[in-house]
């Protein structure tokens, strides 16, 4: 190296120089490709709730999607309502449609409510906004699709389960940020997934059980859909740990309105 | 050859056996550890790698000269996470699923102790093009490291190739199990890798005993 770039103000000149341009030109591409990223997004979340409702083109082992264009289509022709309901200390104070959700939130569909936020909202003692997506699953049953967030071994865990009436599983679809690929990012798998189609929430009395992500449960099959249990992923203990704790403090809350559904058939 | 020189040749070979970046020069054990749970991330993160590394090797060449000596382990970082950013963005916003395949590389790439040996190692004293065979060789033989261990981790972990069933299948008892064997769910726990990488070390140096050191 040369004297000229071993001196101290060549040294500062060009660390800032460097700050400067690699730091626009982050900035530009980022703002630059801004829209068509959160595009991509919506239309994955608009996936992922089709997912759930069993609208997929799953082939095999492999869990698909709907293509990219058409999910916008089939939402919007399947997901006949888009609740959201407003929950404080596990009780559901506020049901809200989607045009009354559009109305105050300057026409933000529901679907596109931050869980995570929500989550925090509750944390620091206001409300939470629970989303509730409904509609008529590949066999013309009625579901409910309820987002849930929680956090793996490196970072966010998140998923869509669909419900019945009665808490029972009808799908779901579960995906991560940087879990370990072959153990915990396994969570994203079918033979992970489709476990779950069935299962309880519920136990026999009709409290709130939630569904444990159990290690040696012994029935890898899943044939026992009324035990609260799930056959963990070999290697991914505490991803499976984040699966049961999410399913357990988010989809509590939803309880109180399913309760409601029944009180109004029966009256 | 017409493009390469023999010495360019080099370059590129050398990598691949004797002066292999993971088994000689113990660079990148980290990821070689945490990605090869399966065959398909570890092919996913030797493409990666391959193109980080040949990018960045050139970049950094090209700016040799001017990089003030003082700080050039932070202008490297810079120029890695730079590049593994703006590809990243780029991938989100025109190829969204392979994005999500391999968001969860990004961090992995910029901290990968190859790429920034390397770069120090090498791109700092050469020309461009000679940084970029270098770069591309180093990727590859790191590459060639990691599809070894995951086929092995993946083939005896989990019973499958690239998520196909090629031993049959374990719940239903069909194929292989169906004779008794059972996957050893020890090979997807990462102290394996090394165990693996240790192996292909030790037939390496059996092969080789130019390379095994005096103590």
């Amino acid at each position: 190296m040369s004297n000229r770039t071993d001196s101290n103000v060549y040294t500062v000149l060009f660390a800032v120089l460097m700050v400067v341009i690699v730091g626009g030109l982050l900035a530009f591409t980022a703002s630059a490709l801004r829209p068509k990223i959160d595009n991509n997004e919506r239309i994955e979340k608009q996936q992922n709730i089709l997912y759930a409702m069993g609208i997929n083109e799953n082939e095999g082992s492999n869990a698909n999607f709907v293509a990219t264009t058409e999910a916008p289509e089939l939402f919007t022709k399947n997901v006949a309502e888009q609740l959201v309901l407003e929950s404080k200390d596990g009780k559901v104070i506020g049901t809200m449609t989607r045009e009354e959700f559009m109305n105050s939130n300057n026409g933000k569909e529901p679907y596109l409510i931050d869980i995570k936020k929500q989550k925090s909202n509750s944390k620091s003692g206001t409300s939470r906004l629970l989303p509730l997506f409904v509609g008529n699953n590949k066999e013309g049953k009625k579901v409910y699709v309820a987002p849930i967030y929680g956090k793996g071994l490196w970072d966010a865990i998140w998923g869509y389960v669909a419900l019945d009436e009665n808490m029972v599983v009808q799908g779901a679809y579960f995906d991560h940020k940087g879990e370990t690929p072959g153990l915990g990012a396994n969570i994203k798998q079918r033979f992970f997934m489709d476990d779950f189609v069935g299962e309880h929430l519920l136990a026999d009395n009709g409290d709130f059980k939630g569904i444990t992500i159990a290690k040696g449960n012994a029935d890898p099959k899943n044939e026992d859909k009324t035990d609260n249990e799930i056959d963990a992923i070999a290697g991914a203990t505490i991803t499976g740990d984040g699966v049961t704790a999410m399913i357990k403090t988010d989809l509590k809350l939803y309880k109180p309105y399913f309760d409601s559904l029944k009180s109004q058939k029966t009256n | 050859m017409g493009l390469l020189s023999k010495k360019d040749t080099k370059l590129i070979t050398d990598p691949l056996a004797d002066n292999n970046p993971i088994t000689i020069q113990v660079l990148g054990i980290c990821s070689a550890l945490a990605i090869t749970a399966e065959l398909k991330a570890s092919i996913v993160m030797s493409i990666s790698v391959l193109f980080v590394l040949g990018v960045g090797n050139v970049v950094v060449s090209l700016m040799r000269n001017i990089i003030p000596s003082k700080i050039r382990i932070i202008v490297q970082l810079v120029v890695v996470a730079a590049l593994v950013i703006i590809v990243d963005q780029v991938l989100k916003a025109f190829a969204y699923e392979l994005s999500k395949t391999l968001s969860v590389f990004v961090g992995l790439i910029i901290t990968n102790c190859i790429i920034m040996g390397r770069f120090e190692a090498f791109a700092l004293g050469n020309g461009p093009w000679r940084s970029f065979l270098d770069g591309i060789g180093n990727a590859a033989g790191y590459g060639a490291i990691l599809i070894i261990v995951g086929f092995f981790r993946e083939l005896l972990g989990s019973g499958t190739l690239l998520g196909f069933k090629v031993l049959g299948d374990p719940i239903e008892k069909t194929g292989l199990y169906a004779i008794g064997y059972e996957n050893n769910g020890f090979m997807l726990l990462s102290p394996m890798a090394l165990i693996v990488v240790g192996v292909i070390i030790w037939v390496q140096r059996t092969r080789n005993k130019a390379l095994v050191e005096d103590h």
